[in-house]
């Protein structure tokens, strides 16, 4: 057992199990530090934005390197904020608009492309082999066939629809089951990762 | 019937304290329990291997603290892959709270290959606007990063000399704890034809894996389990594989409780039938 010296080790593991301790009841020890994880995080974020993007992008071209046609920009930023005087906040439109306008059009085509024409290429049935990529090619032919089926609800499920709606929920199942172990997997790697830093780094019982 | 009926109403801090002591005790005692590798996770090590030497991967450390130990050890395999094979490295990061996480790889791992800043790696900080970062990297790195993380002029770094947009970066890899990758795929594959890889949480694994099979991507890391194989790959085990054997034990403590809980659910349930 080697324990860390370190004040900062010795800070993020109290911090820790301030955070542990709400797995057997809420307590003021929690409270306090997931108020402090908030607290934290938004300084830091401040920090990180004035540092990478205000003061490079903005402050310092229009202010020390005095390129003007940043005051462009700079004026729509400042519209932001356009928004805590009541009587003028209608000027937040235009900088909201011109972004959505801007990055929605930039966007749809190649997010067009790629998630709808590539995906639906993909659940074409090749040409007929007795392969594994011609059985994975069908599987998913009918897993998104049926699946679609079971949310079309402008006609009652009866007959083969109701077959082939069942058949759907069967693939939704299987579908939110390999969901739901990786997300055991997910959460359970969270849980070690802070127990090594423990053992590890604060305690040293492991090396 | 009472010990079922027990099972179903069992407290769940007994749950807790049984599933931190499957933890820590294969964290003390190894088991050494085998690593398989995956074919999503051998397909992005052969990407990277095969490339010429001076090929250039971006990095995009693209998740925060919250993903930590799922996502860092990722990021550290890939980026000691790619400087042991004398490849040039670009990282940058696209979620604010990334910086850091990004900075200690970049502080630390060249070092182990004695590489030098601006030549064979460089760090380009946080951008905010994915959108516009993702396209605008496919025009100038230059102009969308006019400066590096450390204030110097990127104009002046010798790494850009022949690197001006995607045409010159052999694979984006994104490591995330969130939709990120899914934008690089979008933007940067849609748009300029960019190989992509990614890294995820196991959460967002399975939601990836659609895009393993179309070649949308070109290899993925699904959660410790993927860093863990990757970790195997380059040799250089760290954090991901010492924690395979807890993560396979608690796995199968928690497969124990769900058998246990359906158990008993039936019993109650068939008792109130009656």
């Amino acid at each position: 057992m080697n324990i860390s010296h370190d004040p900062w080790i010795w800070i993020a593991a109290i911090l820790t199990l301030a955070i542990f301790s709400f797995l057997y009841k809420d307590n003021p020890l929690y409270k306090f530090a997931e108020h402090l994880l908030v607290g934290v995080t938004v300084g830091y974020y401040i920090n990180i934005y004035w540092h990478n993007a205000a003061y490079p992008y903005v402050i310092k071209p229009l202010f020390i390197e005095k390129n003007l046609l940043t005051i462009i920009p700079f004026i729509f930023a400042i519209l932001y904020f356009s928004i805590l005087i009541p009587k003028y906040s209608y000027f937040i439109r235009y900088p909201i608009g011109f972004l959505l306008g801007a990055l929605n059009g930039m966007a749809i085509s190649p997010e067009f492309k790629e998630a709808i024409l590539v995906q639906t290429k993909d659940t074409i049935l090749p040409q007929f082999s007795l392969s594994f990529d011609f059985l994975n090619s069908f599987i998913i032919f009918i897993g998104t066939l049926t699946v679609l089926i079971y949310f079309f609800f402008s006609l009652e499920h009866k007959g083969i629809l109701r077959g082939l709606s069942r058949i759907g929920i069967i693939f939704l199942m299987i579908g939110f089951g390999a969901s739901f172990g990786y997300t055991v997997m997910a959460r359970i790697s969270l849980l070690i990762g802070r127990l090594i830093f423990l053992l590890k780094d604060w305690l040293g019982i492991i090396s | 019937m009472k010990f079922l009926e027990y099972l179903a109403k069992i407290d769940r801090r007994i749950i807790y304290l049984i599933l931190v002591i499957s933890i820590i005790i294969p964290l003390i005692k190894p088991l050494n329990l085998p690593v398989g590798t995956s074919h999503p996770v051998k397909s992005l090590f052969d990407f990277i291997e095969k490339q010429p030497e001076g090929a250039v991967i971006l990095l995009s450390v693209d998740y925060d603290a919250s993903v930590y130990p799922e996502c860092h050890p990722m990021a550290r395999a890939i980026a000691r892959h790619v400087l042991s094979k004398n490849l040039r490295l670009i990282c940058l990061t696209l979620n604010p709270a990334g910086t850091g996480l990004a900075l200690e790889i970049i502080t630390q791992i060249p070092n182990e290959y004695n590489k030098k800043y601006g030549e064979d790696y460089v760090f380009l900080g946080f951008r905010p606007d994915i959108t516009a970062t993702i396209l605008g990297l496919g025009e100038d790195i230059r102009k969308i990063f006019p400066y590096d993380y450390f204030g110097n002029k990127t104009d002046t770094l010798k790494i850009f000399k022949d690197v001006k947009n995607y045409d010159n970066i052999a694979l984006v890899v994104s490591i995330s704890g969130s939709a990120l990758p899914v934008s690089w795929i979008y933007l940067a594959r849609g748009r300029y034809g960019q190989d992509i890889a990614a890294g995820v949480t196991a959460v967002m694994a399975a939601d990836y894996y659609p895009y393993l099979r179309t070649g949308q991507f070109v290899g993925l890391l699904g959660g410790m389990k993927g860093a863990a194989e990757y970790e195997k790959l380059i040799n250089k085990k760290e954090l991901a594989t010492s924690g395979m054997d807890a993560i396979s034990i608690s796995h199968i403590l928690i497969i124990i409780f769900v058998i246990i809980g359906n158990i008993g659910y039936i019993f109650v349930l068939k008792r109130r039938k009656k």
